[in-house]
């Protein structure tokens, strides 16, 4: 079921915690249960992980601390070496890639945000920013450049010259996305980025990793604890929870159908208007006059309300080409927004 | 300094927890049968009294024909053991040679009393100079004046000559201690077979007595001051080695990951990510390496480093009081110097350097262009006016006669109240319990230790105290060690009776406190060997002027773990305590004294651990103890003899250590603190 767009695939992937983990597995032909990990006195981090990430989208992980997402994230770019699986980067094994390999493909191919910043104390913003291709063996001239160009985007024009301890968190996560964009990564792993800020920041970092996508449209795997971040941020969300996904797909699916209890305790207070979007709600008659108020079919219902206020009963739903591809009616809006 | 006693791990002891202790009825019993064996079993079991002669192990001839026949037969094929030990003096001869040359004899031609000096060597105008721009530097104009004035007073007081061949050793062996230490401690970080070898090994050299590093160095390097670095490396590598291992572990997992994700080699792994991000840390690590090399430097003036080692051993063979203190306080301007340029250069370095780019290469390094200036300028001038070269001797202080003449006052007019305070020590305190302690039978302590050791910290920590005390009785030292563990104890105990009133005075007032941390930091800094001469001034030789000293040097940590302890207990405590209408003394006795415990049992531990490392120094003043032993074995290079015995005070060391830091958990746990 690989779609053809997938950039990282996860299949059947495990991590237990414990000396002779991958023979374990083997003999319990790669699909041990819960009972058989614990008596084998195994902790089971990662358990049965099936997923792919697409070509551009945001794929967030969202877990409490403890489900395993951290050790999710890096088993996909092994910095832990998974216990069993397979995990697939553009179609390659990376778990039968060599250690000069798998070098080749983090510094070119790889970036990761960390949820304490990981920025190196000794220094400055500009040779942080420049680290990883200095890594490469890049001359100065040039990753110097390249790096000015990431602290620009970034918004941090200006700071090159000061050293990690003298900003704030916010700005020191700036540098650390800084940092990961500057080899031009195909896949972006960010660890928990805006956790360790205060939630005005968080609010205003995550706007910007927004504006940044739009950008540059990387393929990005996100994790995070924070369960409204995850339906603001992602195109497709994976809950985790004792390391084994609960359920995946997009922020409507499982606003709308969550899978388990466990997902409905998350969902409960989500508000639905600002999940589902117009080409959910709409119906798909695409006789609407030409020349009336639209909205685009991404938009959510809170983002297209506002334009019944002119006193229009209908509104056009436009895909990304601009055709009308439907209606959105005024009565099933404000049916949808008097649920909360 | 403070490293040498730094707490052990006692992983032992905290892994396997004993059921808590509620009467103390098990220790009652045990000691009720150990009082009842030793004073009645003699008759019946007198092997159990004095350890039988038949049975000793001797570890000593073994040692000694191991390390015989590694310098006449050892061999690697290509070449020789002996081939090996030339090889390293001739490499570490070449660096300090140098560092000689430049501070001290100048560069000469030819050798002995024909040589010709080519070139002179550094004005001490110019080391001041150097001094003072390094103090700038680091930490600006106060700490510029410091030093220079503490090198000032060694031109003065007339120790130029012996204090430059003193640092000339430092400058070689505190770098190279940072190296190989960093050097050991990646490698233990990074393959743990290499950490699970080390680790024990460096539990063993922290409690190893200084002097016992010096014998197999003489025996197998010769006497000189190539061999003194060396037994500095070795005695100053360990800590280093340590705290890298440490500040390695310290690097949070994140700049690993980070360090994996941008494509590091295993090369730029180590020396890109994890050595600067360890670098705070490591930069300590630093400033306690050349306190360590200074202290070890002092000492090693026994195998020929000569300098201000040197002047104060001849002086206390003299019985030289002057010249004594004079060569004391040059090693103490030393110290203080070097303690606070490199702490200053921890901070400096470990901060990172602001991104200045000049033009011009002076501009850029204004402080070595300046240093270099003056050098040449001072050196041509030199040829001109010698006392630009040479400190003139015309302006030399000397104070060597005003101290000889200080003591000759003292001890005449206090010669009957110091000798009558003596004696009484002696003969009440001293005397009677030394007589104890050596009429115990051995088997008896040895099954003691063993009973605290299982009821503290488990069978594990048990076995481990009756083994290393039966090495000391099964090697033949048991006599001797008794009177270490004699003159251990009172110092100790002394230095506890002293340290603990002043800590609990000073803890609670904040102004007094930073006052006191000053003066313990200070006295922390000073190298071992400048306790012994007020003491020998005073009291001459004997155990009780080895006890002044020990109770001397021994005392900070007594004071500083006590202090720390009561200020760590929280406020909130207090607060409820007096509003419950608790007196201050109920405070202090009730609550801070009581939460304090624990601290206070680390800061015993390492007050034992102080008094071991200065009692083996005090074997100078005539005491007949372990330490005695190892030094008779110094002077005649006897290295069976003296490891056996340096073993034998690691042994007491590492007891002492482990039961009370068992204690101290246990007494945690009580106190609900873990």
């Amino acid at each position: 079921m690989t779609s053809p767009e997938a950039k990282l695939v996860c299949r059947n992937v495990w991590k237990l915690f414990g000396p002779g983990a991958a023979e374990f597995l083997a003999g319990h032909k790669g699909q041990p249960d819960a009972a058989a990990i614990a008596e084998a006195g195994f902790v089971g981090a990662v358990r049965q992980v099936d997923l792919d990430v697409h070509e551009g989208e945001i794929f967030v992980i969202m877990g409490l601390s403890g489900s395993g997402k951290s050790t999710l994230v890096r088993l996909m770019s092994r910095l832990i070496e998974p216990s069993g699986g397979d995990v697939m980067f553009k179609g390659e094994n990376l778990l039968k890639a060599s250690q000069a390999r798998m070098i080749e493909i983090r510094r070119h191919q790889m970036g990761m945000v960390f949820q304490h910043f990981a920025l190196l104390p000794h220094l400055t913003v500009l040779d942080n920013v420049a680290f990883p291709l200095d890594i490469q063996g890049m001359g100065r001239a040039g990753r110097e450049a390249r790096a000015r160009e990431m602290i620009e985007l970034v918004g941090l024009g200006g700071k090159e010259n000061a050293f990690p301890r003298q900003l704030s968190g916010g700005q020191q996560q700036r540098v650390g996305i800084a940092r990961s964009l500057a080899v031009e990564p195909e896949i972006w792993f960010l660890d928990e980025p805006f956790s360790a800020l205060d939630p005005l920041i968080r609010r205003e970092m995550q706007d910007e990793f927004m504006r940044l996508q739009t950008v540059l449209h990387k393929t990005i795997v996100f994790i995070t604890h924070d369960f409204d971040e995850a339906i603001r941020l992602a195109d497709r969300i994976a809950i985790m929870k004792d390391g084994e996904i609960v359920q995946a797909g997009t922020p409507e699916e499982i606003v709308l159908t969550p899978a388990t209890s466990y997902v409905a305790e998350f969902t409960r207070n989500v508000a639905r208007a600002k999940v589902i979007r117009a080409q959910s709600l709409m119906v798909a008659d695409t006789t609407s006059p030409a020349g009336g108020p639209t909205v685009s079919a991404r938009a959510n219902i809170a983002e297209a309300a506002p334009l019944f206020l002119d006193g229009v009963a209908h509104l056009g739903v436009t895909d990304d080409g601009g055709r009308i591809i439907g209606r959105l009616d005024r009565d099933a809006v404000v049916k949808l927004m008097l649920q909360g | 300094m403070a490293m040498q006693g730094a707490p052990m791990l006692a992983t032992d002891a905290a892994q396997a927890s004993p059921p808590p202790i509620r009467l103390p009825i098990a220790w009652i019993i045990a000691i009720a049968v150990f009082v009842a064996f030793w004073l009645y079993a003699k008759p019946l079991a007198p092997a159990a009294f004095e350890f039988p002669k038949a049975w000793y192990v001797p570890m000593a001839r073994w040692i000694s024909s191991a390390m015989k026949w590694l310098i006449d037969e050892a061999s690697f094929g290509l070449f020789s053991f002996t081939d090996l030990t030339r090889f390293i003096s001739a490499v570490l001869d070449v660096p300090y040679r140098l560092a000689l040359s430049l501070l001290s004899t100048g560069f000469l031609e030819g050798s002995g009393s024909s040589a010709v000096q080519i070139v002179p060597p550094l004005p001490w105008i110019a080391v001041i100079g150097i001094v003072m721009l390094l103090g700038h530097w680091l930490g600006g104009t106060r700490l510029a004046l410091l030093a220079g004035g503490c090198f000032l007073f060694l031109a003065v007081f007339g120790q130029w000559t012996s204090a430059m061949v003193t640092l000339a050793s430092i400058l070689v062996a505190a770098p190279l201690g940072v190296l190989l230490g960093l050097l050991f401690g990646i490698a233990a970080w990074r393959w743990r077979w290499i950490e699970r070898l080390v680790t024990p090994l460096l539990d063993l050299m922290q409690t190893i007595p200084v002097f016992a590093y010096l014998v197999p160095v003489l025996f197998l390097f010769g006497f000189g001051p190539t061999a003194a670095v060396i037994a500095t490396l070795i005695f100053a590598t360990p800590p280093m080695t340590r705290i890298a291992i440490l500040a390695l572990r310290a690097v949070p997992g994140e700049i690993i990951d980070l360090g994996n994700m941008v494509g590091c080699t295993d090369r730029q792994m180590t020396w890109r990510v994890m050595v600067p991000a360890a670098r705070e840390s490591l930069m300590v690590g630093m400033n306690q390496v050349i306190m360590l090399s200074l202290n070890m430097v002092i000492i090693a003036s026994m195998i020929g480093a000569g300098g201000l080692g040197f002047d104060v051993l001849a002086a206390l063979r003299r019985l030289d009081f002057g010249a004594g203190l004079e060569a004391g306080f040059a090693i103490v301007a030393l110290a203080i110097a070097m303690d606070r340029l490199s702490q200053a250069a921890a901070d400096k370095l470990s901060a990172p350097a602001p991104a200045v780019r000049h033009s011009g290469l002076v501009a850029r390094h204004p402080y070595i262009a300046a240093a270099l200036v003056l050098v040449l300028v001072t050196t041509a001038l030199g040829y001109v006016m010698p006392g630009i070269r040479t400190y003139p001797a015309a302006l030399q202080l000397s104070t060597g006669t005003f101290w000889s003449e200080v003591v000759a006052w003292i001890n005449i007019n206090f010669f009957d109240t110091l000798e009558a305070i003596k004696n009484a020590m002696l003969l009440n305190v001293l005397i009677p319990f030394k007589r104890f302690l050596g009429d115990l039978p051995w088997l008896g302590v040895i099954a003691l230790l063993a009973f605290a050791g299982y009821r503290l910290g488990g069978w594990r920590l048990g076995l481990l105290t009756a083994g290393l005390a039966l090495f000391i009785a099964a090697t033949g030292q048991w006599e001797k060690a008794m009177i270490t563990v004699y003159l251990c104890g009172i110092s100790a105990m002394l230095a506890m009776l002293i340290g603990l009133p002043i800590g609990i005075f000073a803890a609670t007032r904040d102004r007094l406190w930073s006052w006191v941390q000053v003066a313990i930091d200070t006295l922390q800094t000073l190298p071992s060997f400048v306790y012994l001469m007020p003491a020998v001034m005073l009291f001459r030789v004997g155990d009780f002027t080895a006890m002044i000293a020990v109770v001397a040097f021994a005392i900070a940590p007594a004071i500083r773990y006590t202090a720390l302890g009561i200020r760590k207990v929280d406020p909130k405590l207090i607060e409820a305590g007096r509003a419950m209408g608790c007196t201050e003394w109920q405070i202090l006795t009730r609550i801070r004294l009581k939460l304090a415990l624990p601290e206070i049992l680390l800061g015993l531990n390492q007050t034992i651990m102080f008094a071991l490392s200065m009692l083996v120094i005090t074997a100078l003043v005539g005491t007949r103890d372990l330490g005695q032993e190892v030094y008779i074995a110094l002077t005649k290079a006897d290295t069976g003899r003296g490891l056996v015995a340096g073993l034998s005070i690691a042994a007491i060391a590492i007891i002492a250590d482990r039961l009370i830091s068992a204690g101290a958990i246990h007494a945690r746990r009580r106190l609900g603190l873990e």
